[in-house]
């Protein structure tokens, strides 16, 4: 029953051991940290940078254009913003060459709130991603498909970018979430791979489970809960909260919500939307970036334009509040991005809704 | 150990400084391959503008005043596919490097009518934006410095691979300015981890319209390499053999030593920076191809009049061409949702 994190790190781990991986880098990413949140400890191929997130993204197209299967880090989406022209490098590069050169690379970064990182740790990145045509873009809300996302962006041909919503980094896998092949008890994983703290680590050498590989395909949805009454398109961090709020307004007030975690930003599971939608007739968008030109509200266009005549409710999207950053105090960051009361106020709304 | 070999004043460019190679001639017929592919280039140039001129294309961009520079680059470069080759991460002004790898220059044409067989972007690209993955001449882009951030990348796996094969990055004095370019000083130099990369820079002394003297407090760029321990040297790029012994001796250091090496070579821009600001031959500027020419009158190697045969000859057949090219598809709207993924992982020899 891994973490997240650990998820991550098992699946680099066998992307370098199996599946070609040969450099995975960025800032502190090497020993002897191995990642600010333990993400690549211990792996052979990993490897620290310096302090430069264009460097970093640079090396990783030149990487991949040599036929390299490169995995490189930025440490915080929040340092990402400085790189956006080399990943519109990265997603344009076969379409500007006519399919001369493709640019198989990975691009990882921990996205969102929710670890009280104040301005420049807590920013979201899926409306810059999904604007960001030529990418493939992954977010997984649990340690197993963060296992199998990751390893089908590494055999990918294409740029991926596996975004890390960095609250659930160290949540622990729900039944039915575990990777095949990882020991079902926490401390004896952790045991194996997580090295210890201080001079001990340096003579520590991880003991790697037998895992199986296990592909979450980059475009399928999955459905976190069912339930009639309305639709939750969501992904990260927001889909633990979403099946929360679900949960309890199951319990308390009989609505039944159906929380579809996409995993895909692009491309999209439109199928899978598409059939919830014709369930419940009833939509909330849920996601932490800012609200104006927001990855939800282009869901809603979508819904609005094909799915019209299905809808009892007008959509409603929940997401960041369109200010600067997020402020430090618990008040500030909780009024900045969508929690769980909120969103069971914008379901309970939007399942009385009456056309 | 720098080898700067002159000062970077505009003296170098306007051509009165000493030439170094002139008591070093090249086989001569080494000099007629190189005069014969500047022309080339010259003359494929001259086309393009005129295209441009015509309607036969919306933007012109190049390299007159780079062929002195840019056709040793591309003769002395391991040309070839993949990790055991050089790569070559160029600019827009680097038409003379690719008919000395070998491109046809009809291709080139295609580019500026984008039309949908232009082979290096399929009519979705200026002119000058060359790729060739079939000689490892990366993808060129519109922004001038985002080379310089992705060079050290080939270099690294190269060095992975204890590949042969260098890495080759080139850009112009204005995009210096940029970080990219200290992005790849930095990783091209971290100790114990060095890379097989040659970092050239070719200075014609202005971005779009605004003189390089007004925005750099560097005597030369190449000085920037010494703090990173890099041999530099900043040479006068509109002479041949200047060029090519400067390049030779570059290629040779970064081949053998497995490190990164700087040069800078002071060249012209002879028709401006681009159609946007008009395109005119300017006549202020050395024009490194006419002072070839008269190297080799010296030198009994060619004739003014075989010369002006030879320009009138290409001058006619890249006319004839541009009037083939004109009649041949332009790409179909539904074109665009072509090559947005890849199916295969093509640069890793799937097929």
């Amino acid at each position: 029953m891994a973490t997240m994190i650990q998820a991550i790190r098992m699946a680099l781990h066998v992307g370098e051991e199996r599946l070609g991986v040969t450099d995975i880098f960025g800032e502190d990413v090497g020993p002897p940290l191995g990642g600010v949140f333990t993400g690549t400890q211990s792996l052979k191929t990993a490897w620290n940078t310096p302090l430069d997130e264009r460097g970093v993204i640079g090396m990783a197209i030149g990487l991949a254009l040599a036929g390299r299967r490169p995995v490189a880090e930025i440490q915080f989406c929040d340092y990402a913003f400085n790189t956006i022209d080399l990943l519109k490098i990265a997603g344009n590069t076969y379409w500007a060459s006519a399919g001369d050169w493709n640019v198989p690379m990975v691009m990882m970064t921990p996205v969102g709130a929710g670890i009280r990182g104040s301005i420049y740790h807590s920013h979201s990145f899926d409306a810059q991603a999904t604007r960001t045509p030529g990418w493939k873009i992954v977010m997984p809300s649990n340690p197993r498909d963060a296992y199998g996302l990751m390893l089908s962006a590494i055999v990918d041909p294409n740029p991926v970018m596996f975004l890390k919503p960095k609250a659930l980094l160290r949540v622990k896998a729900l039944p039915g979430e575990e990777i095949p092949g990882e020991p079902g008890d926490l401390k004896t994983l952790s045991k194996m791979i997580d090295a210890p703290i201080g001079e001990a680590r340096n003579k520590w050498k991880p003991e790697w489970p037998k895992l199986e590989e296990l592909y979450i395909p980059i475009g399928k949805a999955r459905t976190a809960r069912e339930g009639r009454d309305v639709t939750v398109l969501t992904y990260g961090r927001n889909v633990p909260m979403a099946v929360a709020a679900a949960d309890e307004l199951a319990s308390s007030e009989k609505i039944e919500v159906e929380v579809i975690d996409l995993r895909s930003l692009h491309p999209y599971d439109w199928d899978a939307i598409k059939a919830s939608v014709k369930k419940t007739h009833r939509v909330l968008c849920v996601n932490e970036d800012t609200e104006v030109t927001n990855f939800g509200e282009h869901l809603i266009r979508r819904v609005v334009e094909e799915l019209f005549y299905e809808l009892y409710a007008p959509p409603k999207l929940l997401a960041g509040a369109h200010i600067p950053g997020i402020g430090l105090s618990d008040n500030l960051e909780q009024a900045s991005v969508p929690q769980k009361e909120g969103i069971k106020n914008a379901l309970r709304e939007l399942a009385r809704h009456e056309p | 150990m720098s080898t700067t070999a002159q000062s970077a004043s505009s003296s170098l460019a306007s051509g009165s400084a000493t030439s170094h190679g002139s008591e070093n001639h090249l086989a001569p017929e080494l000099q007629l391959r190189i005069h014969e592919l500047m022309l080339k280039a010259r003359v494929l140039e001259e086309r393009l503008i005129t295209m441009y001129r015509q309607g036969d294309g919306y933007f012109w961009i190049g390299g007159p005043g780079e062929e002195a520079f840019n056709v040793p680059l591309g003769l002395l470069a391991d040309k070839g596919t993949g990790l055991q080759h050089d790569y070559l991460h160029l600019h827009y002004r680097s038409s003379a490097t690719l008919l000395a790898l070998g491109a046809d220059p009809v291709d080139a044409l295609r580019q500026m009518k984008n039309t949908a067989t232009d082979p290096y972007s399929r009519g979705r690209n200026f002119a000058g934006h060359y790729s060739a993955r079939k000689w490892n001449v990366a993808p060129v882009s519109s922004p001038i410095e985002v080379q310089y951030s992705i060079a050290p990348g080939t270099a690294m796996a190269q060095r992975a691979v204890g590949s042969k094969g260098i890495t080759i990055v080139t850009g112009g004095d204005a995009g210096s300015a940029e970080g990219d370019f200290a992005t790849c000083l930095v990783w091209s130099s971290r100790k114990g981890h060095e890379l097989p990369i040659l970092i050239l820079v070719t200075n014609n002394q202005y971005g779009i319209s605004t003189p390089w003297d007004g925005q750099h407090g560097e005597a030369r760029v190449s000085d920037r390499g010494k703090a990173f321990g890099m041999p530099t040297a900043t040479v006068d790029g509109n002479d041949v053999e200047t060029s090519w012994a400067a390049l030779k001796k570059a290629m040779d250091y970064v081949r053998t030593e497995r490190k990164p090496y700087l040069l800078e070579a002071m060249v012209s821009r002879l028709n401006g920076h681009s159609s946007a600001s008009g395109a005119n031959f300017v006549t202020t500027e050395v024009d490194c191809l006419a002072r070839f020419e008269k190297k080799l009158e010296e030198r009994k190697l060619r004739t003014r009049s075989e010369m002006d045969d030879m320009r009138a000859r290409f001058t006619e057949e890249l006319l004839e061409a541009s009037k083939r090219v004109r009649e041949e598809p332009q790409p179909k709207p539904e074109s665009i949702w072509d090559y947005v993924f890849a199916d295969k992982n093509y640069v890793a020899g799937e097929s």
